[in-house]
């Protein structure tokens, strides 16, 4: 009963945040800081994330494909898929989950207990499209640039990895990277990242709106924030593989 | 004016207001008053909007507030200043613009002229040297301050304060007070206050309304309630041995 209660409530405020803005210089503003915010302010851990996974695939990868019938360059190939459609949007975004949705849930959850939140609504302002409208935004647009710079990372790390510990020389892996590339594979990672990024700045921010109580609420909103999030990444991550791959 | 008739609350099983009415008066300091658990705080939340109400209607100057639509209730909000008993300051805004904030949402105007806007009634508030500052560099008498020059930036009509002397200390609170009772004034507001300090109600109480059991038990003026016959209402507000002496010296 709990959860038909809280999904409810979760799309008559999803119908309550995508109102037309009530300034839009004031909204592009806000969707500035928080592209800043999210894209910026998380590229040193995508980066450390994707250049020690992509190092790991590596040489997992050769661990696994020791047989003189499989050319060293497959190496290469099976890193770059794995970093492509399931690494870099899947992964890569469970991290963002805890890191993004911690602080959307912690920021809003902190104005309602502080009753910022009821300040704005008696000032006439939509309290959830203000606050949240700019941050989904922000995060649909930025979190596919972030992806596929993880992408990038990723393929790097494995390579540097390869070429250290002479698993995969750098010649096969280069030519396995270039290998039967398929275009489709990068729009399908970045169908999932923009699905991805909406999950988690939606639940996120419906986690902190509905705080109710003081500090450990707010704790506790992020704690569910980040959990939903990542349990509706896994969901929507076979959900889509069923649509676009099966 | 504010009209409020007949207001019901209830939240699951408990009825939390039982069919209040009353009138609070342009330009005078209107208070609501009355012990913990009396409904006072969800009365002002249903008289704001923060709150639905089950039943009954609140008349800001003749309209009915609750039969409005969003877009309605929006312009009238936009004549609505409140003071939160936290102050409810926007953290990652400075004080400047905490105080510029509503003009920057609801008008037109130029970023220059928001800034002196800002500045006057900062001025105004008596608060100077923290227009830089933000909320978590600022003492808690400042920050209602701010609160009280965020709620005037609008030019509005209604005021309203939950608790507005909470957590200061009792020179600040006096400061806060006359504060509140001359930009009613001045701005010829209807002001509502919801307070537990007894040193307020005397002071400033120009049309107090006692709330007992979710249910209207008194009302009167400051000088009205120093003769108060209830037992409900001497009980709660001649609790302390100053208040009784005050009472008596009345007599």
């Amino acid at each position: 009963m709990k959860h038909i209660f809280e999904i409810g409530r979760y799309w008559l405020f999803v119908k309550d945040l995508f109102t037309r803005p009530e300034k839009w210089p004031v909204f592009w503003q806000q969707v500035l800081v928080e592209m800043e915010s999210m894209g910026f302010g998380s590229l040193v851990i995508v980066a450390i994330n994707s250049i020690f996974m992509g190092a790991v695939i590596t040489i997992q990868s050769a661990y696994n494909l020791v047989s003189p019938a499989v050319p060293l360059s497959a190496i290469g190939i099976v890193a770059r898929d794995s970093i492509i459609i399931e690494f870099s949007p899947t992964i890569i975004m469970m991290v963002l989950a805890g890191k993004i949705g911690s602080s959307i849930s912690g920021e809003i959850g902190t104005m309602r207990v502080t009753e910022q939140i009821d300040a704005l609504e008696i000032m006439g302002i939509n309290s959830a499209s203000f606050l949240v409208f700019p941050k989904i935004f922000a995060a649909i647009f930025i979190l596919p640039f972030v992806v596929i710079l993880s992408m990038f990372m990723g393929v790097f790390g494995g390579w540097i990895a390869g070429d250290l510990t002479g698993v995969v020389p750098s010649a096969d892996y280069l030519k396995g990277i270039q290998d039967s590339f398929l275009p489709f594979n990068v729009f399908f990672a970045l169908v999932k990242t923009v699905t991805f990024a909406y999950i988690i700045t939606s639940v996120s921010a419906y986690h902190g709106y509905f705080t109710d109580g003081g500090s450990l609420e707010v704790g506790k909103a992020s704690t569910k924030a980040v959990v939903y999030s990542n349990i509706l990444i896994l969901l929507f991550d076979y959900i889509l593989t069923m649509l676009f791959l099966a | 004016m504010i009209e409020v008739k007949n207001l019901i609350k209830s939240f699951e099983h408990k009825t939390v207001l039982q069919g209040v009415s009353c009138v609070f008066e342009k330009g005078k300091v209107n208070l609501i008053i009355g012990g913990s658990g009396s409904g006072k705080t969800v009365f002002q939340k249903c008289i704001v909007g923060l709150f639905k109400p089950d039943s009954g209607s609140v008349m800001y100057d003749g309209r009915d507030f609750i039969a409005m639509n969003k877009e309605e209730k929006k312009e009238v909000r936009q004549d609505i200043g409140m003071l939160f008993q936290g102050s409810a300051l926007f953290d990652s805004l400075t004080v400047e613009q905490n105080v510029a904030f509503p003009l920057k949402m609801f008008t037109d105007m130029t970023a220059a002229q928001r800034l002196h806007r800002a500045n006057e009634c900062i001025k105004r508030v008596k608060l100077e040297n923290a227009n830089k500052l933000y909320p978590s560099e600022i003492s808690g008498g400042m920050k209602k301050r701010v609160a009280i020059a965020r709620a005037i930036a609008n030019n509005p009509k209604y005021l309203f304060c939950d608790e507005p002397n909470s957590g200061l200390d009792p020179v600040t609170s006096i400061v806060i007070d006359k504060l509140i009772v001359e930009i009613t004034q001045e701005y010829n507001m209807t002001t509502i206050i919801n307070t537990h300090d007894m040193n307020s109600v005397i002071e400033m109480g120009e049309r107090i309304v006692f709330l007992h059991k979710g249910k209207l038990q008194w009302q009167g003026t400051n000088t009205e309630l120093l003769s108060v016959k209830d037992k409900t209402v001497i009980d709660f507000v001649f609790a302390t041995q100053i208040m009784q002496a005050l009472r008596n010296d009345s007599k």
